[in-house]
């Protein structure tokens, strides 16, 4: 796991976020940086999918400065949505498409180069060593192929940071374990990697973590720190002792 | 069987009244098939199901009578009312919230102050407690529950087997689905279920005795490059993380930890730590996968 160098790509400072009289985000503060792999914890309903749709350009704060790849969260949403990547276990890919027309179609959609589509599919299908299934349709293949490819699809136009929400949730032990590994190439590659988890084991793989309840950023540390700090064995103690 | 898809695979098992059994598996592994046939919403291809004597396939109302079934989708009635939802599948069965008010209570009380709200627009932990008042308001003696916890986060996947150990203890049937290996250890027993076969069938840990090699916790300052190292050491069978730890099994079983030990030393491993260590749920469910080459990455 590289240690991160502390060049932020995420800037997050005071962010509110209101439903009404509802206050989802409350006064969130944070940095994320570049290749470093970012646990988002917590527990559901805590307001981390509003704080990740504003992070993802898709919802604009109430207050606070929020930047993303050094866009603005208010005025530049569109810039934010073509230097990240989103991948989650509920939309992944298309299944009536094949491997590689699944590929052709994101790589459309986020402007890649035409000329540079072929190489980098090769390569992203060899790293992954599914090439020669690359005219097989999404909907024909196992659930751990899927999410691979639904990752690497997620990364192809080498975003400068991968949202994943939940992306293990279902799979299999092995291939979870598999994925984990796929997320480390990533992040060594420089590409941040920002991930919710309910498998409290995945949380220790992350540089850092945070934890959210009712709106807040509870604890935000490396999982070694936060262990010591709470004097608990893993991270599964640590959230049963810090939510609720 | 789906045209060519063996969703299960000569499935069989038997379950006792008043236990919490749990069939631990990934996705795409076969439960809700399994539990469809249970609950006779799915004929099986061949084969036999009874529930209380009743066959499924036959004596389908009766099925349907002594089951309380939660899909893993919510699937409740978004436009009507939580009181209006509990209200209707009391009355289907023939009876009514008061009769059976003492059995939901404990799951109940927790979103009742909420009665008047539309199903669709409760939040995911709550309209899992109205799914679970539902599937119990007609008070069945068998409880098949798909997934419940899929999603739901550590907390409250604590606080819903709390609620299925206390209706337990009032006599209830449980049968309940998880992919989340950790709570095979709740169940009084559990089958491990991929690609339609049970893969192993005992009390958890029974089944954890079951693993033959000697576990090893290995751990250093850099737990992805450990792994990397791990992988390509010649008398490794399987290296997987497990947080911040590497679960490690030898080819050999009397494997010589000094060699090891020198191997990651020279590999420049700083705080190395090798530990004997006893094997969980997963750690098991990992080795069978592998003996069955079921696993989608062999």
């Amino acid at each position: 796991m590289n240690e991160p160098n502390g060049i932020p790509v995420i800037r997050v400072k005071n962010m509110m976020k209101k439903f009404g009289d509802f206050v989802a985000n409350d006064n969130l503060n944070f940095e994320v940086y570049k290749g470093e792999i970012f646990g988002f914890l917590g527990a559901n309903g805590a307001g981390k999918t509003t704080a990740m749709k504003v992070l993802c350009g898709l919802s604009v704060p109430t207050s606070g400065e929020i930047t993303v790849a050094g866009y603005d969260a208010y005025t530049q949403t569109e810039e934010i949505k073509r230097s990240i990547g989103y991948m989650s276990q509920k939309f992944s890919l298309y299944e009536d498409l094949t491997v590689e027309e699944n590929f052709q179609f994101y790589a459309g959609i986020y402007k890649v180069p035409a000329k540079e589509i072929k190489p980098r599919l090769e390569e992203s299908l060899n790293k992954v060593g599914l090439f020669e299934h690359r005219k097989k349709l999404i909907g024909s293949l196992p659930l751990g192929w899927k999410q691979k490819l639904a990752f690497s699809v997620a990364t192809f136009h080498q975003p400068e940071i991968v949202f994943l929400d939940e992306p293990t949730s279902g799979v299999d032990p092995v291939a979870r374990r598999n994925f984990w590994e796929q997320i480390f190439e990533t992040s060594d590659r420089g590409i941040t990697v920002f991930v919710t988890t309910h498998y409290m084991d995945e949380a220790e793989y992350c540089n850092r973590v945070s934890i959210m309840d009712q709106g807040k950023i509870v604890a935000l540390d490396t999982p070694s720190k936060l262990k010591e700090l709470y004097q608990v064995d893993n991270i599964f103690d640590l959230f049963l002792k810090i939510v609720r | 069987m789906y045209g060519e898809v063996r969703a299960l695979d000569n499935v069989s098992f038997e379950i006792s009244e008043g236990e919490l059994f749990g069939f631990i598996g990934p996705d795409g592994a076969g439960k809700s098939s399994l539990f469809r046939i249970l609950t006779s919403l799915l004929l099986a291809t061949s084969g036999k199901a009874t529930l209380c004597g009743f066959d499924t396939e036959k004596d389908f109302k009766n099925i349907r009578n002594i089951t309380g079934y939660m899909p893993g989708r919510f699937s409740l009635y978004s436009d009507l009312s939580v009181e209006e939802n509990l209200e209707f599948f009391a009355t289907v069965f023939g009876t009514s919230i008061k009769e059976n008010y003492d059995l939901i209570h404990d799951v109940y009380c927790q979103i009742e102050p909420f009665k008047t709200r539309l199903a669709g627009k409760l939040s995911g932990g709550m309209k899992q407690k109205l799914a679970l008042s539902c599937a119990l308001i007609h008070k069945p003696r068998v409880l098949i529950l798909d997934e419940p916890t899929t999603g739901v986060d550590a907390v409250s996947r604590k606080e819903f087997w709390e609620l299925l150990k206390g209706l337990k203890s009032k006599g209830i049937t449980i049968i309940v689905s998880t992919p989340y290996m950790d709570e095979a250890q709740l169940c009084d027993r559990v089958a491990l279920i991929q690609h339609g076969k049970i893969l192993a069938i005992d009390k958890p840990s029974e089944i954890t005795k079951s693993y033959e090699r000697q576990l090893f916790g290995i751990s250093s300052e850099n737990i992805h490059k450990l792994l990397v190292d791990l992988r390509v050491y010649p008398g490794v069978l399987h290296a997987y993380a497990f947080g911040q730890t590497i679960h490690y099994t030898g080819k050999d079983t009397t494997e010589n930890l000094d060699n090891l030990w020198s191997y990651l030393k020279e590999c420049g491993h700083a705080r190395l730590e090798i530990n004997p260590i006893e094997p969980g749920i997963e750690d098991v469910f990992i080795d069978l996968m592998q003996n069955e080459k079921l696993s989608v990455e062999q």
